[in-house]
């Protein structure tokens, strides 16, 4: 089977091309080494079937980004049979520079021109056969909207793909080619295919190139120190881009000029415009900007829509007496779109689960534990978030195809730019808030690995949806029982103190072991246009199939570990059966199980934090409520009331065990640990800080595993696990003896001038990494 | 005149004269067609100051002032 490579600059129609030209057979994986993603598919409709590969979306074949290395590698490693080179017609001009690169190459090449009817709308023609005639390669007119021209393009496409093209550069000038010249006899001689694109590519001291055949390097140095053009010096670099945009402004300059100049003399305002001056007004630009991440999460997240909770008061819930009451609205008010889906989600897996265990009643207890509470719960664990988590990236696709990602990017990247980051880097951070897994895939928008790298690392900070219960039953108990302070402004300070804990990080990390300069921020802004249906949904498809794919591997092999660890003994046997008053079972005995040993023997490392060896015998609980919060952070306040039943079993409490775990707030197991332990105030807000800030749940761990560059995700998980033990002795300590605050200050002081000392006189040499 | 990109008002047009700037940066700023010769108008900038947006070859781009101030340009003569 023939492939054909797509390859095109960033919003010209790419996409939209691949999708009408491979329909279901599209798949999407990484290609080898980095997070960019590799799509290929199949094009069945036409006389052979064709194997089609998207190249990342790109400006240039210089190895500036880790998609350009990419596309370019592909081009000059793999020999595709035929590269389709897609061109924006309404920006003809900066589409075509890509074009003068890839003719180089020695590959047979064809031009889709795609968005011809917006360039008819706009009442200008582009000469399709003089572009053509001039570039030497077929030029087939198409819309990838309309999917018109494609049949025609894919025939083309064929034919050439029969014929050797040899690779033909647009540099007029001379001297130049005469050195250009040379150089590609050289490297014939030394049998480097792709002779002309290789020997340009040096000449620009390229760094690749340079690298891949530094022996050549004196030839144009000799060559520089007698060469003087009058403008530009002997900056070849410089002259060879200007030699490929002259090169198309003066052969198309009646196409171009018209389409470049119709924009700034024309005063008249495209609708594109219309939308900019209010979206990123100087005013307007961020309050609208808040509004709209508001209007997201109110719909993704909110149990309260439109705050119309008020009316519901007195109602009875929808599908009361059922497995679905409050599916619909509830007495809080309606649900969500979001929340509808997780609701309707969990009521049937819940379901499902009874159903099982119902059916298993007669198997063996490890059996019934193993189906229902190890592989069914870890598995509907992670099917309860995809809704919200499809959702989250639905709303987020639509505005990235719109093309207002990028002028969030615009409007937001002076102040990320203090930390180290680019604005760019905003959007992920605050999906955070909803769900790390979402907002880590988001982090390949990133321009650099190093800046992706850390936005990655400190997106848990950002506390997400399923961390609220912990942050609400630990504030709700700490004023029930203690009777100090505002739940409210318990759980508030909380957030606050993710947030800051991620800007401090950031900014560590940018100093020291990121260190480099911001990556520039040279960006095209997209006009606006309506995202398209089609593409959403295969977007979403393609993220669900990821997602489902981890789900029944790295997260349900971790579950059902931490599953075991916590009903077993160590003699293999499961731990007993627990009871409540009315003789209902409530769960297994964890404080018998492996998980408690492992629980006692670390807990000394938490003493610090206020929850390790100072809180005696029952000090445990807390560590392996962390522990099987990596399951799902839901689980932290869970296992509290399993542990609560567990304990009054042992005869360490007294109460209920039935009326605790029923209390679905967490505050009462929550207090029961409390009483069991002793543990302080402050104690109990580092644990809330340590949830927040340690390792993630194993969705979010294996998201950033996939999405890591290899080699990095060990450092990212021992960040977490340092991180959280700083960032909660340090509450714990400061909370307790405030005092201790100053010493803190000063530590921190001295650790930021010993860095900022070091950096002065080891200045970072990745100049743009 | 010449000026550098970066002392643009707003709606003023000029011709890229030099881009300094080394390395990637300037490999980037040429890639994006902001070579000289290109004719360009500031567009806008961004509610803090900076990025800002300009029109080059037909399209929009936005870049920093800190990159804006690689780019020198002669200024046109106001026509209006």
């Amino acid at each position: 089977m023939k492939t054909f490579a797509l390859l095109g600059n960033p919003n010209c129609g790419k996409t939209t091309l691949y999708n009408s030209l491979t329909g279901s057979t599209a798949h999407v994986g990484n290609w080898p080494g980095v997070t960019v993603e590799k799509r290929t598919g199949v094009y069945k409709k036409g006389s052979e079937q064709v194997e089609i590969i998207d190249l990342p979306g790109i400006y240039s074949l210089s190895p500036y980004t880790s998609e350009e290395v990419v596309s370019r590698n592909y081009i000059l490693d793999e020999h595709p049979d035929c590269v389709i080179n897609i061109i924006d017609a309404t920006n003809l001009e900066r589409n075509l520079y890509l074009t003068t690169q890839a003719l180089e190459i020695d590959v047979p090449m064809i031009i889709a021109l795609n968005m011809m009817d917006e360039v008819k709308k706009r009442g200008q023609n582009i000469d399709s056969k003089k572009l053509e005639k001039e570039l030497g390669v077929p030029v087939v007119e198409i819309s990838a909207l309309k999917e018109e021209g494609i049949d025609l393009l894919m025939s083309r496409a064929i034919e050439v793909s029969n014929k050797k093209r040899d690779g033909k550069t647009v540099i007029k000038n001379n001297d130049l080619l005469h050195l250009i010249g040379d150089i590609k006899i050289a490297y014939k001689g030394m049998n480097v295919v792709n002779p002309l694109f290789h020997a340009i590519k040096l000449i620009e001291k390229d760094e690749i190139e340079v690298e891949m055949h530094a022996s050549l390097l004196p030839m144009v140095n000799e060559f520089e120190k007698t060469f003087n053009d009058e403008m530009f010096g002997n900056d070849f670099e410089a002259l060879i881009a200007d030699a490929r945009y002259n090169y198309i402004s003066e052969s198309f300059k009646d196409v171009v000029a018209n389409s470049s100049n119709q924009k700034s003399s024309d005063e008249k305002l495209t609708k594109s415009d219309k939308i900019d001056k209010v979206l990123t007004n100087k005013w307007a630009g961020i309050p609208i900007f808040l509004a709209i991440l508001f209007v997201i999460f109110h719909l993704v997240f909110s149990e309260n829509l439109f705050f119309l909770g008020r009316l519901f008061e007195n109602v009875t819930p929808s599908f009361a007496g059922t497995a679905y009451e409050g599916l619909i609205w509830s007495e809080t008010g309606i649900a969500s779109p979001g929340v509808f889906l997780q609701s309707l989600v969990t009521n049937t897996t819940d379901l499902l689960s009874d159903l099982v265990a119902e059916g298993l009643s007669n198997a063996p207890n490890w059996i019934q534990g193993f189906v229902v509470d190890g592989a069914l719960g870890g598995l509907f664990a992670v099917a309860s978030f995809i809704p919200q988590i499809l959702l989250l990236f639905l709303f987020f696709a639509i505005l990235e195809d719109s093309g207002y990602m990028a002028r969030v990017a615009f409007i937001l990247d002076r102040i990320f730019r203090k930390f180290g980051l680019s604005g760019r880097a905003f959007m992920p951070m605050i999906m955070g808030f909803g769900c790390s897994v979402p907002a880590m895939i988001n982090t390949r928008t990133l321009a650099s690995e190093q800046e992706k790298d850390a936005t990655i690392k400190v997106i848990p900070f950002f506390s997400c949806g399923a961390k609220l219960p912990i942050l609400t039953a630990i504030a709700g108990a700490i004023v029930e029982f203690f009777n100090v302070g505002n739940a409210d402004l318990i759980t508030y300070s909380m957030y606050i103190l993710g947030m800051v804990t991620a800007i401090v990080t950031v900014i560590i990390m940018r100093n020291t072991t990121k260190r480099g300069k911001v990556s520039p921020f040279i960006m095209e802004l997209p006009s606006y246009h309506l995202p398209q249906f089609k593409s959403l949904m295969i977007h979403l498809w393609d993220k669900l199939k990821h997602f489902i794919k981890k789900a029944f591997t790295i997260i349900l092999a971790s579950t059902i570990v931490i599953w075991f660890l916590s009903s077993f003994k160590w003699n293999f046997s499961m731990c007993s059966e627990l009871y409540d008053g009315s003789g209902e079972f409530v769960g297994y005995n964890i404080s018998e199980s492996i998980l408690h040993s492992i629980g006692s023997f670390i807990q000394p490392i938490f003493t610090p934090l206020g929850f390790g060896s100072q809180l005696g015998k029952y000090g445990w609980v807390f560590v392996v409520a962390a522990i099987t919060g990596l399951i799902a952070k839901e689980n932290v306040i869970a296992t509290f009331g399993v542990l609560a039943a567990s304990l009054i079993a042992s005869g360490a409490l007294s109460g209920n065990p039935g009326a605790i775990i029923g209390d679905e707030s967490g505050i009462s197991s929550t207090i029961s640990m409390i009483q069991a332990t002793g543990i302080t105030v402050p104690g109990l807000l580092a644990f809330i800080a340590f949830n927040m800030t340690t390792i993630p749940c194993f969705a979010a761990v294996a998201t950033a595993k996939s999405e890591s560059i290899k080699g990095q995700f060990k450092w990212t998980l021992l960040f977490w696990i340092v991180t959280s033990l700083i960032v909660s002795s340090l509450v714990y300590v400061i909370c307790t003896w405030w005092w201790t605050m100053f010493i803190a200050i000063f530590v921190a002081f001295i650790v930021g001038f010993v860095i900022y000392k070091y950096n002065k006189s080891h200045p970072a040499n990745n100049e743009l990494a | 005149m010449l000026k550098k990109l970066v002392d643009f008002q707003i709606g003023e047009t000029g011709q890229i004269k030099k881009v300094e700037g080394e390395g990637k940066l300037r490999r980037r700023l040429f890639d994006m067609g902001v070579t000289p010769g290109a004719v360009v108008t500031l567009r806008k900038k961004a509610p803090l100051g900076d990025p800002i947006e300009v029109n080059i070859r037909g399209y929009e781009l936005t870049l920093r002032k800190s990159e804006a101030s690689l780019v020198t340009l002669e200024m046109e003569e106001s026509n209006q």
